[in-house]
């Protein structure tokens, strides 16, 4: 039976109704289930989604916000039901689509663990054989009779976690439950996905963790506009998609190029000059920015800006430094590289806008999502010692700048990484 | 792996079916469900269960006094209070457990949107909480039967069967409102005001004055199914009491237009539920 198709996905399609009229005739027709025919206002979240995937698979989904990828998890999940097509899954299914589901703040931790436990589709008597792992992982047992409503939200969304880790399906379905808590319970989740992940159980995983995707899922699917654009190795589905995510880019925006310039590709090169999503710290980044002028753009002022997950980092301003072409005509190509990088694993987007020779206006309009890149590394090569520290490498902090510790006793410590040169 | 379950996901065409073997294996969250509302209805208030009393003793003392002595209506010869607490008793099972069931799908609207389960078990949770409060005030009606010296017979038996029948009847309108509610929250508006107006209709005049009017009354009064049930409840706790027709043979056709009707109610409840139930996710 191995190979067999765990999850099997046929020409899945799910149609939304947008807007509603108050119309009386044909909302009472309606209610009494008979929609009237009106291709108006629809919308396809998903349309002809195929895949299959074998059991035992860790599958990431990728997509930018609107792809449809929390549409294709309700409907695996049963919440919703598909317009068209048809899905099989071979298994116990169990989703964690928003941790907490059905937690009531009157009740106490403990009898929260039952309700949502069951709710979660498991049995009392299984239940009652893993209160000790729910009780001891979600580490909340000084509070277990105490109304959940009482809780730091901290507290909540651990004890709902682990309530939910527990359910042990053959199926696991989930939807950035990572987006919740801080930086450590994220790990602790992360490390919980990858030991289900090891027992052999079918995963997918929606999430815009490209760090998280690409640690866990081996395998990788990337919905664009309700469709399956690519599926496969997660390196090269991760490319295409920041490849289209960079050269879609800047976005079709109805102001761009009214102040006489237009960005018509921003790109991100490596050292050498090739184009490149994946760095390591202490690289050169060059970004690349080809712009199509429809009359001279005198002396503009460019202004480049990068964000990590945490938001606004550093930039390069033509502003702050007084350096400036010019002047730009036709189409034509400006480059910036930043040097040594000190940035830590993450990933990292591109802002952009151009302002003309006093400051006072666009000559194109800002650019939120221009490009982006990921920095990549484990412990080893970050030469970070601690032995938990693969764990907490990534999105934890941005950057690194060399310190020393000084302890009571008067010794002084460097960590290994700022001894043996930086970063 | 020979017993993996496999789950088929495809476009129902119009009605889902009742998967009642679905039903049974999550019978547990059924359970789970009407012990949370049972739980967190009285968290916070100071008398507690003590309401559960109070709403039906307060209406009792005021139909007495309007119906009983100053209108004069007639109670089939009972004490007014125990002729109207009876009647309140059961009735407030009924409406309780309808408006629940009504409200339960908006009510659970996060959970609707994130799990699934057979949505069936949230308006069924709702009308065996309703349960609980209808036990309480049982008691304090048998306690205010003692007073007057009244006691049950054998007859008292009947009394789960009647149960069944207001909790169908409850749990089948209630189904249909309830899927209203999930698109038009006018139900929420309506149904308090419905629900007065029924009760009016239901426990206030005694069945043997409507008898006495003719096949045309008896039959239109026997298409509420509360009717029946209210004025078998009374039959089955009261008799002793009762002086004047209490005629059994009259109860029995009474019964036998009230019971089909509760069933078509449930019915046209599950079927009209059954029929929206695939869209409850995305509208609610």
């Amino acid at each position: 039976m191995n190979g067999e198709a765990a999850i099997r996905v046929e020409g899945i399609g799910k149609r939304y109704r947008l807007g509603q009229t108050l119309d009386w005739g044909r909302s009472i027709r309606r209610a009494f289930g008979n929609p009237p025919a009106d291709a108006s206002g629809e919308i396809w979240a998903l349309r002809e989604v195929s895949f299959e995937v074998p059991r035992g698979t860790v599958l990431g989904i990728i997509g930018r916000n609107g792809a449809g990828k929390s549409t294709l998890l309700k409907i695996l999940t049963r919440v919703t039901e598909p317009t068209t097509g048809r899905a099989e899954l071979r298994g116990r299914v169990g989703s964690l689509l928003e941790v907490g589901t059905g937690f009531n703040p009157e009740l106490t931790g403990l009898e929260n663990i039952y309700l949502n436990g069951a709710i979660l589709g498991m049995r009392k008597a299984e239940i009652g054989r893993k209160l000790e792992e729910i009780v001891e992982f979600s580490g909340v047992r000084a509070f277990l009779e105490t109304p959940v409503k009482r809780y730091s939200s901290g507290m909540f969304v651990r004890l709902a976690f682990a309530v939910a880790a527990h359910l042990d399906p053959e199926i696991l379905l989930i939807d950035e439950v990572l987006a919740v808590g801080d930086a450590s319970f994220q790990r602790r989740c992360l490390g919980k996905m990858d030991e289900v992940a090891k027992g052999g159980r079918t995963i997918l995983f929606v999430s815009h963790n490209m760090g998280a995707i690409r640690r866990l899922c081996p395998q990788c699917l990337w919905l664009d506009g309700g469709r399956v654009a690519a599926m496969g190795n997660t390196e090269d589905v991760i490319a295409q998609y920041f490849d289209a995510v960079n050269s879609d880019s800047p976005p079709l925006d109805p102001d761009a190029g009214r102040g006489g310039l237009r960005i018509t590709r921003v790109a991100v090169l490596d050292a050498q000059g090739a184009p490149c999503q994946f760095f390591e710290p202490g690289d050169d980044v060059t970004i690349r920015i080809h712009y199509e002028a429809s009359q001279r753009i005198v002396r503009p002022q460019l202004n480049l800006s990068v964000s990590g997950a945490h938001g606004l980092l550093f930039g390069a301003n033509m502003v702050l430094d007084d350096l400036r072409p010019e002047g730009l005509e036709g189409s034509g190509v400006i480059e910036c590289t930043f040097q040594k990088i000190p940035l830590l694993p993450q990933t990292y987007t591109l802002a952009l806008a151009v302002y003309d020779e006093i400051g006072e206006d666009y000559v194109s309009p800002p650019i939120h999502n221009a490009a982006s890149f990921q920095v990549q590394g484990d412990a080893g090569k970050l030469k970070y010692t601690g032995a938990m520290a693969d764990k907490y490498v990534e999105n934890v902090y941005t950057i690194r700048i060399p310190y020393q510790w000084r302890f009571p006793d008067g010794t002084i410590r460097t960590p290994r990484w700022a001894e043996e040169g930086h970063p | 792996m020979l017993n993996t379950p496999v789950t088929i996901i495809q476009p129902s065409d119009g009605w889902r079916s009742l998967d009642l073997r679905e039903l049974w294996d999550r019978r547990e969250l059924l359970y789970f469900f009407a012990w949370r509302d049972l739980k967190v209805r009285y968290k916070q208030t100071l008398f507690g269960v003590l309401w559960a009393v109070a709403g039906p003793l307060a209406s009792m003392v005021v139909f007495t006094f309007v119906f009983d002595k100053m209108a004069g209506l007639p109670s089939d010869g009972l004490p007014g209070p125990i002729f109207y607490l009876s009647g309140l008793v059961i009735w407030r099972y009924f409406a309780n457990a309808l408006s629940a069931a009504s409200n339960s799908l908006v009510g659970n609207q996060a959970i609707l949107t994130k799990v699934y389960f057979p949505r069936l078990i949230i308006p069924l949770s709702s009308c065996i909480t309703g349960l609980a409060d209808f036990l309480i005030a049982l008691g304090v009606l048998l306690l205010l039967m003692a007073y007057y010296h009244v006691f049950p017979g054998i007859a008292m038996l009947l009394l789960p069967g009647l149960l069944l029948l207001a909790m169908a009847a409850a749990l089948g309108s209630g189904l249909f409102f309830a899927s209203l509610n999930v698109k038009y929250r006018d139900v929420g508006y309506i149904l308090p005001f419905l629900l007065q107006l029924w009760m009016f209709c239901t426990i206030i005049v005694p069945y043997s004055e409507v008898a006495q009017r003719g096949g045309a009354w008896r039959f239109v009064y026997g298409l509420n199914p509360m009717g029946g049930v209210v004025e078998a409840f009374r039959w089955c706790l009261l008799r002793g009491a009762m002086t004047g027709p209490g005629n059994a043979d009259a109860l029995w056709m009474l019964l036998g237009t009230g019971v089909p009707v509760a069933l078509f109610l449930l019915a046209a409840g599950l079927l009209y539920f059954k029929r929206l139930e695939k869209m409850f996710a995305d509208i609610v």
